[in-house]
């Protein structure tokens, strides 16, 4: 049996090597929205992480919240993708937003290889950011989109309905879009700092 | 063990080493073969096999160089300018050996300045690398007769005392004439390089076909995937050889009676890569449904451009393992379906349903007028009370012209959920609202 030393000693005589996560580089991936920046520990978007985005219905701003993000990186020929949206986004109105749309793939496919193609369009590593509906998505499917966009160093977005708000998610960030009686974001989650107890309003602003 | 012949007179080609310790030798007939050994597998020579991988080889060996000829049962190369790129003999050596290993095939490698030499210690031994004349010379002269790929006519030479290629070198030149025609003169001089090869270059074909037949039926799919691995690596070992890239390929499952199922394989750009024409090959296989067994595989590529490998930029910040682009594409292609990955542009027509499409790259300035996010296939009708309008009308009225007219005010309103809509209405009227796009 070794001597029993306390741990303290070892530690001030730095032989230990306490591991802790990296402090998050702040304002590496800006949300363009002021407001939303300024109460986010990141200072933006975690980078290289899943955030998830609750919503009551489709068309209440969801979209114009990623937009500013996904013209900055387009703008930068950093290329987006799409995965399975449940619309066809308008190329006149994500133009007028700023996005070049030659730098976004859409990629149609059905619910269950939803899943996968997004997995694999993060983990890839070429894409900048990655925008998925996932429907029957449980806590160990965004896990795998939370390790892969850490491993493809991408911002990966999931567009989800408000309803599981109350199912705990491993993403890094997650907003809820309230869209009556007034446009605004509540932080329900977000790594590194406490959750703010009151919502963002959301400025809708049509071209 | 390979047998070959007349079904009366079948003579043994080639035995393995345990048949070969029970006193089977080549050449014997096969009925002293079976009155030696009790049980033995015999194969049947195929020569037309034997010749097609033969080239396969060359084929191989033409990465390394430049000037390959084919040698019964061997395959020469020269390496003298090759050993510039690829470094010193033994490098490029074990470069070769680990092509040869991982294609599945047994070899010996001998290196030697002329191509006879080498073919002649190669069947000596293994391994010999004699890299200057003199050496050489001394090489050959330990070199049994028997061994020594001489003109038939040599075959008496042992019964003379002759055994040893540096005994036969050292007599007269002139008697070796009178005795044993010009032949054998020529062939010792062309071992020791006094005379040219006058070997022909072997030619890499233009097309890559290459079949195997399975063992046994084989109903579904799962079961093909490990003979396509092993196809699609060669078709990569043969890209490599030429330098090339293949951007179409076709998979030919083989059932009975000459009846066939094509799969083919379309990529966006040549590929090369083993790892990946596997994956999108595999990728293909999974969607077909089989009719009935196969019984053989074959692998067609006749559509073989020139290999542009993807450049990367210096200053990338993408991860270094990143998969580019086109091959993430390529992948989700293989899996989803060839239409599967789009862009989507704009055109010049102001009608949404077609101011934009797959891969359109007008340049159009940008719309002065709202445009949503979201656009919907086709317009719902929205029900319920009357919107909040925030902004519009907006009227399109075009298409006159090619049967798609269209008349609408567009105004941007704000549901009762608190959505934003693009709805529009007959011109004029502010009822029969339908929904056409979100401002998500």
């Amino acid at each position: 049996m070794a001597a029993i030393l306390a741990l303290s000693s070892l530690i001030e005589a730095r032989q230990i090597w306490r591991g802790r996560e990296a402090p998050a580089r702040v304002g590496d991936q800006p949300t363009g929205w002021k407001a939303l920046d300024a109460i986010l520990p990141a200072g933006g978007w975690p980078d290289a992480s899943l955030s998830e985005i609750l919503l009551p219905v489709d068309g209440v701003g969801e979209l114009q919240l990623v937009l500013p993000t996904l013209a900055r990186l387009t703008k930068h020929k950093r290329s987006v993708v799409i995965v399975a949206p449940p619309y066809v986004p308008c190329v006149a109105g994500w133009r007028q937003h700023g996005v070049d749309m030659r730098r976004v793939e859409i990629v149609s496919a059905i619910e269950k290889e939803g899943l996968w193609t997004t997995e694999q369009c993060l983990r890839s590593g070429s894409c900048s950011a990655v925008l998925a509906w996932p429907h029957q998505a449980d806590d160990r499917a965004l896990r795998r989109l939370q390790v892969a966009a850490d491993t493809g160093k991408a911002l990966a977005f999931v567009f989800r309905d408000r309803r599981h708000l109350s199912n705990a998610s491993p993403a890094a960030l997650r907003l809820e879009l309230e869209a009556m009686p007034c446009a605004q974001i509540w932080v329900r989650k977000c790594r590194g700092a406490n959750v703010p107890s009151q919502p963002i309003p959301l400025t809708r602003y049509v071209h | 063990m390979l047998v070959d012949g007349a079904a009366n007179a079948r003579t043994v080609v080639a035995a393995n080493d345990s048949a070969r310790a029970a006193g089977l030798r080549v050449g014997q007939r096969l009925t002293a073969a079976q009155a030696l050994l009790a049980q033995f597998d015999a194969v049947p020579y195929d020569p037309q096999g034997v010749e097609k991988w033969h080239r396969f080889l060359a084929a191989i060996a033409y990465r390394y160089s430049s000037e390959v000829c084919l040698l019964p049962h061997a395959i020469v190369l020269e390496v003298s300018k090759s050993m510039g790129l690829f470094g010193p003999w033994p490098r490029l050596e074990s470069l070769l050996r680990a092509d040869l290993t991982d294609l599945g095939f047994r070899h010996r490698i001998a290196a030697a300045p002329t191509p006879h030499t080498a073919y002649v210690l190669a069947g000596v031994s293994d391994g010999q690398a004699v890299l200057t004349a003199d050496v050489m010379r001394r090489a050959l002269r330990h070199v049994p007769i028997l061994k020594s790929r001489l003109p038939a006519s040599a075959a008496s030479l042992p019964g003379m005392g002759i055994r040893t290629l540096g005994q036969l070198m050292a007599l007269p030149r002139d008697g070796l004439r009178r005795r044993f025609g010009a032949e054998l003169l020529a062939t010792l001089d062309r071992l020791t390089g006094d005379i040219p090869s006058g070997l022909e270059n072997f030619r890499p074909p233009d097309v890559f076909d290459l079949r195997v037949e399975l063992l046994h039926d084989v109903e579904n799919q799962a079961m093909l995937v490990f003979p396509v691995r092993r196809m699609t690596a060669d078709l990569a070992a043969y890209l490599a050889g030429r330098d090339g890239g293949v951007q179409r390929f076709l998979l030919r499952l083989e059932h009975r009676d000459g009846r066939y199922t094509d799969v083919p394989v379309g990529l966006l750009a040549a590929e090369r890569d083993a790892g990946l024409l596997f994956e999108f090959a595999r990728g293909r296989l999974e969607h077909v449904v089989l009719p009935e067994p196969v019984i053989a595989l074959r692998l067609i590529a006749r559509d073989l451009p020139a290999f542009v490998p993807t450049g990367r930029d210096l200053f990338d910040e993408r991860p270094a393992n990143a998969l580019p682009m086109a091959q993430l594409r390529e992948r989700l292609r293989a899996r989803l379906g060839d239409s599967a990955v789009y862009q989507l542009g704009s055109t010049t027509d102001p009608r949404p349903e077609r101011a934009q499409q797959v891969a359109a790259t007008a340049n159009v300035a940008l719309e002065a007028h709202p445009r949503p996010t979201w656009l919907l296939d086709r317009p719902i009708p929205l029900r319920g009370m009357a919107p909040l309008i925030l902004s519009g009308p907006e009227r399109l009225e075009t298409g006159w012209w090619d049967d798609g007219e269209v008349c609408r005010d567009y105004y941007v309103v704000e549901t009762a959920q608190g959505q934003q809509a693009w709805a529009f209405c007959p011109p004029g009227e502010q009822v029969g609202w339908m929904i056409h796009g979100w401002f998500a």
